[in-house]
């Protein structure tokens, strides 16, 4: 058995600890919006936040992240803005519609998840920052788009 | 009568003008079809595309997939703006996969771009749909959504609807139509004062024809085509509810993982899955003749548990091959045929031998695997005699004629239920079947709905490659440089025409292509035979350049003098990139211009070498005539998207053989370009006024040779062979300068 939490709410789980908290999400609990990429922590399509922190969630055992604060894509605008209501996106979330960033939208999950967490711990990186910090694969490549947006919010 | 009629509507319209031909003239009945069988409610089709309700909703039926390029709102956009529909009550859809809504139109353009004679066009387009639908085509790739389908389809779609509205109305008035305007999805009489939303019209205009050959807008008269509209698949996919085929859900589903030959082509000999069935989760462990998959209430129960499957596979002849037998074997082809023609101008041959001077020059490029960011998967859902189908594809109807034929069923049996793809790149279309298959023979031993998911080293071990190619170039120089003739041999086969092919004012060419079949899978990889094939020609021509010692650009320019819109791409990629200007100290821009799928496209690439003997790109300015253009800003990201795509390749693309089998893993061994290697883009979309061409694939083939034509500049180093990443490079100051 696993207790996650995961968007603020308990769930315990029939899983095997070693079970990537990745297929606990999607396969146990239809929480699809977590994508699978690679299954080797490589693409980032995967990545939740674990208290914050981007986690590449393909190679996160359930066991490691038991009683920590999970935040997935469908959780992201709840656990980032003080008055949330339903429908709300944050802003990252906002600033990926204005500039249009996802194409097949598919890595976007992540891509969204990492710099949100990015951001909430640096405000103001620079692009070196981004640039290491933020290494999912877009195979669309979204990357000029993805520094466009993050810069807007920077300068917001 | 009516069909002489017709015939000379199909004929006028290939000299352009007004007229409108495609959809209306090619289906006149589709929308009785589709009031029959789907419509709901009181909603009314009006042509099989275009759904009206009584509250004046608009719905587009597309039958091309969104796999990132941006066609639904598009294509959307085109028949909205033909229809004169107020563009924030327009809603789009999935077109189902069924008969109705095959993509004939896009059967049309293609006929028209392979050089089917002018006089057999109307016979092309007369039964079009017919073949669209016999082959089950229903589908997205070679760039021909907006150009064809949006063409010849849904804009006129659009119009027919419209004029089927205005009709109504002004019998309804009992005014003459001439006197009826249409704006924002209403119909207005202004003389009398009065109005009619569509959606009070619609039921009755559902029961007119849809006119043969409606008028089309000026494009001064566009409101919606021309303007930059948000993407209406994106707020789905910043908040994880937008659907793919991976996301397909259900309590009592089960998963598949599977384990396919290594060696191409070889038969699954025996297994021993005793361990497997113990594990948690295994319901059943099926032997497949070329694979061995194990079934199981989680995915990663089911891939841990084939880790302990022994599988055995038969031995084969191609066990031993490597990509270096491959490359010998495929110069042993070139140098032993003559191959069969690709094209031929004057003599080519006599000419090399009145040259002074021949520059000989070979090169290659591996395979390379697509790699969409979703890994292949297919759910397929088998029970009483029909099925239910979940899978990102290119082509829905073409997939459930395959699941119907191998699961022994009626086609009308099988349902594909659409979802978006997490990219396609080829590598969803039709015969690239093996994950559709498999998934099928796993289904039918279930009766609840059983996904199949390739991990993503099945995804770069089982795909169907871009092919490798190896091409050889003779060019013959008299003593002032001018190019006497152009030679070039190189292995197929070919994918695409023309891709070969070169635009510049050389009066002897002979380009040939030999067998360059191989035991590996190959299919249509982004951009086709264009990828390789740029690759080889510009920078063949760049060396050229080199060689008469004139500049590049102006070496180009001067050969394009029967190509102004590739003249004018040049020039506006090369203003804008600074080109011929001071450039910051050990930097060099190299060109390349493509002419593919109905555009052309000229890259600029900046770039300088590295601390670690890597280049590094800095910034890419594209410049691509595409005719017009429908959405700007999505026209763009397509051309960003195309750019990086291709540079992926030219940086770190390599699938090695080796044993038979591919090397490469999963991402560390497959790299791509990310954030710290992603170059800034400027695109420019230059607007001819010509037919419209396609923007998913052009921009992916010039940005290799750019990016090595850049790379000569900066070190002297001529590369002949990708990717980059196998070469190592000191920087030459000197030349830097150059």
């Amino acid at each position: 058995m696993a207790t996650l939490k995961i968007n603020g709410t308990q769930h315990t789980l029939d899983v095997e600890p070693e079970m990537p908290l990745l297929w606990a999400l999607r396969d146990e609990l239809g929480l699809t919006g977590t994508k699978f990429g690679c299954g080797v922590g490589s693409c980032g399509a995967c990545t939740v936040q674990v208290n914050g922190n981007p986690v590449r969630s393909c190679v996160m055992p359930v066991s490691a992240v038991e009683g920590q604060e999970i935040t997935t894509i469908e959780g992201l605008a709840e656990s980032s803005l003080a008055h949330y209501e339903p429908g709300d996106l944050n802003a990252v979330q906002t600033a990926w519609i204005d500039h249009q960033v996802p194409q097949c939208g598919y890595c976007q999950s992540g891509m969204i998840m990492a710099v949100s967490s990015l951001l909430a711990a640096n405000p103001n990186p620079s692009d070196a920052e981004i640039d290491a910090s933020i290494n999912n694969v877009c195979r669309c490549g979204s990357y000029p788009r993805v520094r466009k947006a993050i810069r807007a919010i920077i300068n917001a | 009568m009516k069909i002489s009629r017709r015939r000379f509507i199909l004929s006028s319209a290939l000299v352009g003008g007004g007229l409108a031909i495609g959809y209306a003239a090619t289906r006149p009945s589709d929308h009785r079809i589709a009031n029959d069988t789907l419509a709901e409610g009181s909603a009314r089709y009006l042509t099989s595309f275009l759904k009206i309700d009584t509250y004046n909703k608009v719905t587009v039926y597309v039958n091309h997939s969104e796999m990132g390029q941006g066609s639904h709102t598009a294509l959307a956009m085109m028949a909205a703006d033909e229809l004169d529909a107020a563009w924030e009550q327009v809603r789009i859809e999935q077109a189902p996969a069924t008969d109705l809504y095959a993509t004939g139109d896009m059967a049309i353009g293609f006929a028209g771009e392979f050089g089917v004679p002018s006089f057999l066009m109307p016979l092309v387009k007369a039964s079009a749909m017919k073949i669209a639908q016999i082959g089950n085509l229903q589908t997205t790739g070679g760039s021909a959504s907006i150009r064809f389908t949006g063409q010849l389809g849904m804009r006129v779609a659009g119009a027919a609807a419209r004029a089927m509205l205005i009709q109504c109305a002004a019998e309804r008035w009992g005014v003459p139509t001439d006197e009826c305007t249409t704006a924002l999805s209403y119909v207005h009489h202004n003389a009398s004062g009065q109005s009619l939303s569509y959606g009070e019209l619609a039921d009755a205009a559902a029961g007119l024809e849809p006119p043969e050959a409606p008028i089309l807008k000026q494009r001064t008269q566009f409101n919606i085509m021309g303007k930059a509209m948000s993407r209406v698949d994106i707020p789905a996919k910043v908040d994880g509810s937008a659907f793919y085929g991976l996301d397909y859900n259900s309590d009592d589903m089960l998963f598949a993982a599977i384990r396919l030959a290594p060696v191409f082509g070889t038969k699954l000999v025996s297994v021993d899955a005793t361990e497997a069935l113990e594990r948690r989760g295994v319901k059943k462990v099926i032997e497949l003749g070329d694979s061995v998959a194990v079934v199981a209430d989680n995915y990663w129960r089911a891939k841990e548990a084939l880790k302990v499957v022994a599988a055995k596979f038969e031995r084969s002849d191609n066990d031993s091959v490597s990509s270096a037998d491959i490359a010998a074997r495929f110069d042993e082809e070139l140098a032993r045929s003559e191959g069969s023609k690709d094209f031929e101008a004057g003599d080519a041959e006599a000419k090399l031998t009145q040259a002074s001077e021949i520059i000989k020059a070979s090169y290659s490029v591996p395979y390379l695997a697509h790699a969409p960011m979703e890994p292949m998967n297919c759910t397929v859902h088998i029970q009483n005699g029909r099925a239910d189908v979940w899978t990102s594809t290119q082509d829905p109807l073409a997939v459930r004629g395959r699941v119907a034929s191998v699961a022994g069923l009626n086609e009308r049996a099988v349902t594909h239920h659409p979802s978006y793809l997490g990219g396609g790149f080829g590598r969803r279309l039709p015969f690239n079947w093996n994950v559709i298959d498999h998934a099928t023979k796993i289904a039918m031993q279930f009766s609840v709905p059983v996904k199949t998911v390739f991990s993503r080293e099945d995804d770069l071990q089982q795909d169907y490659y871009r092919p490798a190619v190896t091409s050889n170039f003779k060019a013959g120089l008299d003593a002032n440089g001018n190019i006497l003739a152009w030679h070039n041999r190189y292995t197929g086969p070919i994918q695409t025409p023309g891709a070969a092919h070169i635009p510049y004012a050389i009066d002897h060419q002979s380009i040939r292509v030999v067998n360059g079949d191989t035991h590996v899978p190959i299919a249509a990889w982004r951009s086709v035979d264009h990828s390789q094939q740029t690759f080889f020609t510009e920078s063949f021509i760049d060396e050229l350049a080199h060689r008469a010692g004139t500049n590049p650009f102006h070496f180009r320019l001067e050969l394009l003098h029967k190509h102004p819109r590739h003249q004018k791409v040049l020039e506006a990629a090369a203003e804008a990139a600074g080109y011929g200007r001071n450039l910051a100290e050990g930097r060099a821009l190299g060109i390349a211009v493509q002419e593919s799928f109905g555009s052309i496209c000229a890259e600029i690439a900046e770039v300088s070498i590295g601390p670690d003997g890597k280049p590094v790109v800095h910034k890419v300015t594209a410049a691509i005539d595409c005719g017009w253009v429908v959405n700007p800003d999505t026209a763009k990201a397509q051309v960003e998207s195309g750019v990086i795509f291709g540079l992926t390749a030219a940086m770190y693309g390599e699938i090695t053989i080796k044993e038979g089998r591919v090397s490469q893993n999963n991402f560390p061994d497959y790299e791509m370009v990310r954030m710290a290697t992603s170059p800034e883009i400027d695109v420019h979309l230059i607007e001819s006024g010509a037919s419209l061409g396609g923007l998913g694939e052009p921009a992916t083939p010039p940005i290799a040779a750019a990016v090595t034509n850049a790379v000569y500049i900066l070190t002297g180093q001529r590369i002949r062979e990708l990717p980059l990443s196998k070469h190592n490079f000191v920087q030459n100051s000197t030349l830097a300068k150059a």
